[in-house]
């Protein structure tokens, strides 16, 4: 009676209803690429993952010149810091390698398409976010390994003819790589790209539930008697929430037997140690970037440029997919953007095994 | 909903009630332990500076290098433990300690030359700098003394009493 009355007086106020019966009717298809759903979700508990280990170090983290000294103190002085700091770094691998995933397995089931482009748009500008804050977290050690990392990843924007060594200087905060660099790279990683992730996922999220998941082609071209799809409360979501404690074990198996390791401090006047490399993720980007720069291009025209031009106009291309890739008649199978992912995919998987290869 | 209505209620035998039962203990214990598997580290990192306090608490002596020089009249404030104390150089010679937190309010204590006296600037409270006994305002109790076991060319040396 007494519950009844409250939930009555919320509901009034707030659509509670509303909001029960959506999601009683929510579905998800059920086909045989259904696995691929996952991974989004799988994605937004990383995230969750990482602003709960992000909070954790926070509490002792020091930016600036005592950066790598607190790094220190945490990984070997509190209790199970080790494992936290390790747990956010992992947490950071695979919440990059799932939205991957995910990007690919959007951009194969062409859920790209009419009505889900912003969906599309959002889902890049939070991958393009979430890779810059894997560039700003991995400077925050101030070890030789994030030094040397940061200082060659600020050589790609000083590449850019005109503006590029203002905005290099500026990410940097200075000519070279200091403990300025880490100050403005902290308040990068901890305030401005959450300020910027949150609201993008929002809209993310909420165009998942006011579009639902997207069939793939083969799927939609069957007689809707054919069609299946099963309640998204509970089943979907008992199903999703499993995926999430998979999730959490794998990292935790990562995090504990492969712990994060931190170098010795970063020394402005030290060699470059043997063997540095980008993190996988960048890995691929670095090494396009510098097979486009080999290539004698227009005499005259300094390769790094060519090459940041041609590398730009491939993510341009593939960020507009859902504009020049519109067939929506069912079944209709667009092999050219077909073709393009599958390319994608081969430059990524080519220039990232070249540039572990070429390493030694 | 209306479908199930209609179907007949299952009679359970007592065998199937038991597995069940069984089952959902299980479960809930596997979870309760996942969940303070992942909750004790968590728990421990954030503890670590009470318990290093905890550790520094547990000193017994400290060494103050060079505080034998300390002037005739004169203070030294340093840390016993993970808590600030006193080390008084009197004019007649003696060497007192004592530690620092006002018995009140747990502000830290000054000791003033001019008045030979200990105060607490919180709220008034007044100390012996010999004794530590409370001599006026709020303080419920003495401030406790330490020992100063040796005075020599390696420093003053001070322990619990």
């Amino acid at each position: 009676m007494t519950a009844k009355a409250i939930y009555d007086w919320v509901d009034e106020r707030l659509g509670l209803r509303e909001l029960a019966d959506f999601a009683r009717h929510k579905t998800v298809p059920v086909h045989s690429q259904s696995f691929w759903y996952y991974w989004g979700g799988i994605s937004l508990f990383l995230f969750l993952v990482q602003c709960f280990t992000g909070v954790l170090l926070l509490v002792y983290y020091r930016p600036g010149a005592e950066a790598f000294e607190s790094v220190r103190q945490i990984t070997f002085v509190m209790h199970f810091g080790w494992l936290i700091r390790s747990a956010h770094a992992w947490a950071a691998s695979l919440l990059i390698f799932s939205i991957l995933v995910h990007m690919f397995s959007v951009f194969f089931m062409k859920a790209y398409r009419k009505p889900r482009e912003f969906g599309w748009l959002s889902g890049m500008a939070l991958l393009g976010v979430a890779s810059i804050f894997g560039f700003s977290g991995y400077l925050l050690p101030m070890d030789e390994l994030s030094y040397f990392a940061t200082k060659v990843g600020l050589e790609i924007p000083s590449a850019i003819p005109w503006i590029g060594p203002f905005i290099a200087n500026l990410l940097r905060g200075g000519p070279d790589v200091s403990e300025f660099t880490v100050q403005r790279f902290f308040a990068l990683h901890v305030v401005v790209l959450p300020a910027i992730f949150l609201p993008l996922l929002g809209f993310h999220l909420w165009l998942v539930q006011r579009h639902g998941n997207a069939a793939p082609p083969s799927v939609k071209a069957l007689p809707a008697s054919e069609r299946k799809s099963e309640p998204f409360f509970p089943n979907f979501m008992r199903k999703d929430l499993a995926m999430w404690l998979i999730a959490l074990n794998i990292l935790a198996l990562m995090a504990s037997v492969f712990p994060w390791s931190l170098g010795k401090q970063y020394d402005a006047l030290a060699p470059a140690p043997m063997g540095i490399h980008p993190e996988w993720y960048f890995m691929s980007p670095f090494e396009m970037l510098k097979l486009l720069g080999m290539i004698k291009w227009l005499q005259g025209t300094p390769g790094e440029i060519a090459g940041i031009l041609l590398f730009t106009l491939g993510i341009a291309l593939w960020v507009l997919i859902p504009f020049y890739d519109k067939k929506t008649e069912s079944g209709q199978r667009a092999r050219a953007a077909h073709y393009f992912g599958l390319l994608a995919i081969f430059a990524l998987l080519a220039t990232t095994f070249i540039g572990y290869w070429t390493i030694r | 909903m209306t479908e199930q209505t209609h179907i007949e209620p299952v009679v359970e035998t007592e065998g199937e009630k038991n597995t069940r039962r069984a089952f959902l203990v299980a479960a809930g214990a596997a979870g309760l332990a996942y969940t303070a598997a992942l909750a004790y580290p968590i728990y421990r990192y954030l503890a670590s500076p009470q318990e290093m306090a905890m550790e520094a608490t547990a000193v017994t002596e400290v060494t103050l290098k060079d505080a034998q020089k300390l002037p005739l009249g004169s203070v030294l404030m340093f840390k016993f433990g993970s808590s600030p104390a006193l080390l008084i150089h009197h004019e007649d010679g003696r060497w007192i300690s004592m530690t620092a937190v006002c018995t009140h309010l747990g502000c830290t204590v000054q000791y003033e030359p001019q008045a030979d006296r200990i105060h607490c600037a919180c709220h008034g409270g007044v100390y012996n700098p010999y004794t530590g006994a409370n001599v006026s305002g709020p303080p419920p109790k003495p401030l406790k003394l330490y020992k100063v076991v040796a005075v020599n060319d390696a420093g003053v040396q001070v322990s619990r009493a």
